[in-house]
């Protein structure tokens, strides 16, 4: 569509050895439009963590003070009971749910980038067919089919725990990881791939070569997200995981709902915690969207 | 940039490896099936607070009578989702279930038995010596076409009314007053009304239903109530239409963001004294002990008006499923939470009471004790919204109807019309 | 023959790990699940076969479909998807925008408007119970109390406890969580932009304006249309966040994925399967048109 056309219009082919200024020189003036954009990006962050704080003050409420309606006010009393309660439930099963999220984000990740690879850049007759039945998998209603997914990973003996968690989060990744990478490259001039298929490169070392090192920003968000959703997946844990070696998803419903009268506090700090790991994967991958990170990339 | 895309793979490898490693190092595990008895895996909903203190008491009591045998915690918390009990129905139609699990007694048992997915254990009611043990009210309930197919560990009560005195007192009410029928207990919500307080806290669907119980089984009487449940009394009956009406009536004085509260924050409201009343089983006790009140002067219980000298009832049970890969050891475990000691261990540390006579409950709370009492001289019914007087499929319905129609969707002739469609057939 | 096959050959043998794993656990499972769907298993003594089951071909999708409740469950759903997408792309793309030249404190930024992600909704969808509490007035709590708070008295407001449009209220907290994806997302696209093609066009006099409007959103379109489909596929598996924050039973947040969980636990097999397949002949309709109209621009 119009990608296409913006690159044609005379703007050339942006090939491995065209250098670029990796960081945009900044200017150091006062300006109105730079002081409402910070304003804007502060009064959002107010909004995104408004439900945060109650979160926090809640998770520092003894039972009798973490109720609805005294949810914006600070603790009567600050406990810390909560915190070593949630982290005494929760430590376990952090390591195995690392164990089980970076495999099955790296190597949905690595699956994604060559079929979004061949998919937009290598294409063959079908290839958009092709497309869409991948990508259909993403809609697969999980609710629906667990009883015969059940059998089937029991039939196949795939153990429970850590092997059939890796394994799922990986193959229901692939749709969405095949998304990403697939439509990122078609921004991506067609013309580098002609030029390393005159030059005889083959489709791998093309890939290798010229496509990976420009792929990192996918990268990220397929991370970014890979990590997330297997983060934070209950339903998988559920069925193929049991408290002793399931992920934390598993340890946190079980602090937070086991028990007819719900704690709220010791919920709360719980659901905080859990949720560090991701946020500190959030500021590493982070650093990788600073700043012409292509050309920066392309450049070494 | 070489090395960075070098590095990357590196990395994915390594986890490939890691992957399989653990894929090797773990398969083993699964193949436990090793000498029957050996160990028993325990599915419950009891994951956290006092339902896993009690679980924990009662493992204790199991590790000492039966030492030979590994207790294995299959505690899957409901809640959120709710994929604990999907997890449940899921792995017994694949044909793994757990060596036992937990399930609330009577009708909610029902699909299981159709399904061939329990066995019968009335031969070990015999073999432990529970028919005498248990109230004949209870036995009666739980027996299905002459057989029994699960064994209860505990009671709960569902029809209490939990009070704040000092709301009353301001109301002009007195906190000591009986409420023999519904209609004297409208009056006194009346003037809790012009009091300004919530007369009647409530909470989310299944509370709703839980009053519905309560209100039916007030409005119509042990024998019509129980005959809700087996065809014998008309849904679409005046006697039903009166019960419904009277539930509307109720509704028009509970609290309008009902369905964003679960029964904690409900019962909380009468804790903090924005409430009068609220109608929830007597687990509602935890949460006034947990806020530090003592009653009588900071609350007050009673049974739902109407239904003095009815105990209605639920109990949690455990099964033995078809197909158990530790049969033997599964047995064990029925008869530690049948046992007497088992049965005052787990009761005691829950707050619920045993479904035995004859356990040792002297060191019991002054509620639990109050209750044991009325189990033990009340006429017993089945609770319908914890699953005790039907099956899953027809309390689903309920609940559906009854969102329906305290949301405003519906009006009550509708309301009485589902209502009766959910038990038609 | 020989030709096609040379060209097709190796793309399709990069896709075959995909393809293989993807058709045992999507196409596999949905055809089991479209089994179900087409026979008269109501009970759970007819789904262990303790009694016959027979074929009753579509009857089970007319029934559904026919039902006042479904009906309200469908358009609930329609509510809540348009809502969720327009959200989340319109506060994505807006932060996007903003970050999309360096800042002071960009990371800072970036990890606050992602780290409601991290946020796992099995406990803490109680503080969003709370917050979208529907009294009003005196009683208020959660963020109609806010509003009180800070004087803005009239946004008050029932939240979801509207049997028309409550359902929209469940959209807020999906919003605030996913918001900060599509950030990334279209932050990750606007890196990729090469640099020479904002600086071709500011020599060609282009102001800030028409550069982002005739180069940089075109080339986004592929990214948007990630962003789409990943949100619309988060907005049918909002099963968990509508169940952690209201309940099953509850009229105003029925959407097909509760109802297909009621069937399910009623053990009426046949109707879960056949809100599955409507679940996903909906999605069909929906985006196979639009991968193809696409494609064939793309092809232009």
């Amino acid at each position: 569509m119009t990608a296409v056309d913006a690159s044609a219009a005379g703007l050339g082919p942006v090939g491995p050895s065209v250098a670029v200024p990796a960081i945009r020189p900044t200017k150091s003036r006062f300006s109105v439009g730079r002081t409402l954009r910070f304003a804007l990006m502060i009064f959002f962050v107010l909004v995104v963590l408004t439900p945060v704080y109650v979160l926090v003050v809640t998770s520092f409420k003894g039972a009798g003070d973490a109720t609805p309606a005294r949810a914006w006010a600070l603790p009567e009393l600050w406990v810390m009971d909560n915190w070593v309660g949630a982290w005494n439930a929760l430590a376990p099963s952090i390591g195995r749910s690392f164990l089980i999220v970076v495999p099955s984000a790296i190597i949905s990740a690595f699956l994604g980038s060559m079929n979004g690879y061949v998919l937009s850049l290598w294409t063959f007759r079908g290839a958009n067919l092709v497309f869409t039945l991948i990508l259909f998998g993403m809609f697969i209603p999980y609710q629906a089919v667990m009883i015969p997914l059940l059998q089937l990973m029991l039939g196949a003996g795939v153990p429970s725990g850590v092997p059939a968690l890796i394994l799922l989060h990986v193959i229901y990744g692939i749709p969405i990881t095949t998304l990403i990478f697939r439509n990122y490259y078609q921004t991506i001039p067609g013309e580098l791939v002609e030029a390393a298929r005159v030059d005889g490169s083959g489709m791998l070392r093309t890939f290798w070569s010229i496509i990976l090192p420009i792929s990192i920003p996918s990268f990220v968000v397929v991370l970014i997200w890979q990590f997330t959703n297997a983060w934070n997946d209950y339903l998988f844990a559920v069925f193929f995981s049991s408290s002793q070696n399931g992920p934390v998803t598993l340890a946190l419903n079980n602090l937070a709902n086991g028990a007819l009268l719900q704690d709220y506090g010791i919920s709360m700090a719980g659901a905080l915690l859990a949720s560090l790991p991701p946020l500190v994967v959030y500021i590493l991958l982070g650093k990788y969207f600073v700043g012409g990170l292509m050309s920066g990339s392309v450049k070494g | 940039m070489r090395k960075k895309t070098s590095l990357v793979l590196g990395a994915g490898l390594a986890a490939l490896a890691l992957a399989l490693t653990s894929c090797s190092s773990a398969a083993p595990k699964q193949d436990s099936t090793g000498a029957a008895g050996s160990e028993v895996e325990v599915f419950t909903w009891w994951a956290a607070g006092s339902e896993k203190a009690g679980l924990d008491a009662l493992v204790g009591v199991f590790n000492t009578q039966h030492p030979d045998v590994k207790f294995v915690n299959g505690a899957v918390a409901g809640g959120a989702g709710s994929a604990a009990k999907d997890l449940l129905q899921s792995r017994l139609q694949a044909g793994d279930p757990p060596d036992t699990f937990q399930a609330h007694a009577g009708a909610e048992l029902q699909d299981y038995i159709d399904a061939a997915q329990v066995s019968d254990v009335s031969a070990l009611y015999d073999t432990f010596g529970l028919r005498n043990a248990f109230p004949k009210d209870l036995v009666d309930r739980l027996t299905v076409d002459g057989k029994i197919y699960s064994v209860p560990s505990n009671i709960h009560r569902a029809n209490v009314v939990w009070a704040n005195p000092a709301v009353l007192t301001a109301a002009g009410l007195d906190p000591a007053a009986k409420y023999a029928t519904l209609d004297e207990w409208f009056v006194a919500l009346d003037k809790v009304k012009a009091s300004g307080k919530t007369p009647l806290s409530l909470a989310t669907t299944w509370t709703q239903v839980h009053l519905l119980e309560t209100v039916l089984l007030s409005s119509l009487g042990v024998d019509s109530y129980n005959g809700l449940w087996d065809g014998k009394t008309d849904w679409k009956g005046a006697d039903v239409k009166k019960a419904l009406e009277a539930f509307a009536k109720l509704i028009s004085y509970t609290n309008t963001d009902r369905d964003g509260l679960d029964w904690p924050d409900a019962t909380q409201q009468v804790i903090d004294g924005k409430a009068a009343f609220n109608v929830m089983g007597d687990w509602a006790e935890a949460a006034f002990a947990g806020a530090s009140k003592k009653s009588p002067t900071d609350y007050i219980y009673f049974p739902v008006p109407g239904t003095d000298g009815v105990f209605d009832f639920l109990a949690d049970s455990f099964t033995l499923p078809v197909g158990a890969k530790h049969e033997a050891a599964a047995k064990d475990w029925l008869q530690t939470i049948s046992s007497a000691e088992g049965q005052a261990a787990f009761n005691k540390a829950k707050g619920s009471i045993p479904a035995r006579t004859d356990a040792n409950t002297s060191d019991f709370s002054e509620y639990q004790k109050s209750a044991i009492k009325a189990f033990a001289s009340d006429k017993i019914v089945s609770s319908l919204a914890h699953g005790a007087a039907a099956p899953v499929a027809k309390l689903n319905k309920v609940a559906d109807a009854t969102s329906k129609f305290t949301t405003g969707a519906s009006n009550l002739d509708a309301f009485q019309a589902e209502l009766a469609a959910a038990f038609a057939g | 023959m020989r030709k096609r096959l040379k060209v097709a050959g190796p793309p399709l043998l990069l896709l075959a790990p995909s393809l293989i794993l993807l058709g045992i656990f999507v196409y596999g499972l949905l055809a089991a699940n479209f089994q179900t769907s087409i026979t008269d298993s109501h009970n759970a003594a007819q789904a262990t076969g303790q009694k016959p089951t027979n074929v009753v071909g579509f009857a089970n999708y007319f029934t559904l479909l026919g039902t006042g409740s479904f009906q309200h469950s469908l358009l609930n759903l329609l509510l809540f998807t348009v809502v969720f997408l327009a959200g989340t792309m319109l506060i994505g793309f807006t932060w996007a925008w903003l970050m999309d030249k360096p800042s002071k404190g960009e990371g800072f930024f970036r990890a606050i408007y992602l780290f409601p992600m991290a946020v796992s909704f099995i406990a803490s969808g109680v503080v969003w119970r709370w917050l979208l509490n529907s009294n009003q007035g005196e009683n208020a709590s959660g963020l109609n109390r806010l509003f009180q708070i800070l004087g803005l008295d009239f946004l008050q407001n029932p939240w979801w406890n509207n049997v028309t449009f409550g359902i929209v209220a469940i959209a807020i907290p999906a919003i605030w969580q996913l918001s900060g994806y599509v950030m990334a997302l279209f932050l990750a696209g606007f890196r990729g932009i090469p640099d020479e093609l904002r600086e071709a066009a500011r020599v060609d006099g282009a102001s800030e304006w028409q550069l982002y409007r005739l180069v940089l959103f075109p080339q986004l379109s592929p990214v948007a249309l990630s962003a789409l489909i990943i949100i619309g596929h988060m907005s049918l598996k909002s099963f968990d966040l509508i169940m952690s924050i209201s309940k099953p039973a509850n009229y105003q947040t029925k959407v097909p994925a509760v109802d297909m969980y009621v069937f399910k636990s009623s053990f009426d097999y046949s109707s879960a399967a056949a809100v599955g397949t409507i679940l996903l002949t909906i999605v069909a309709v929906i985006v196979v048109p639009y991968l193809i109209k696409t494609n064939r621009q793309e092809q232009r």
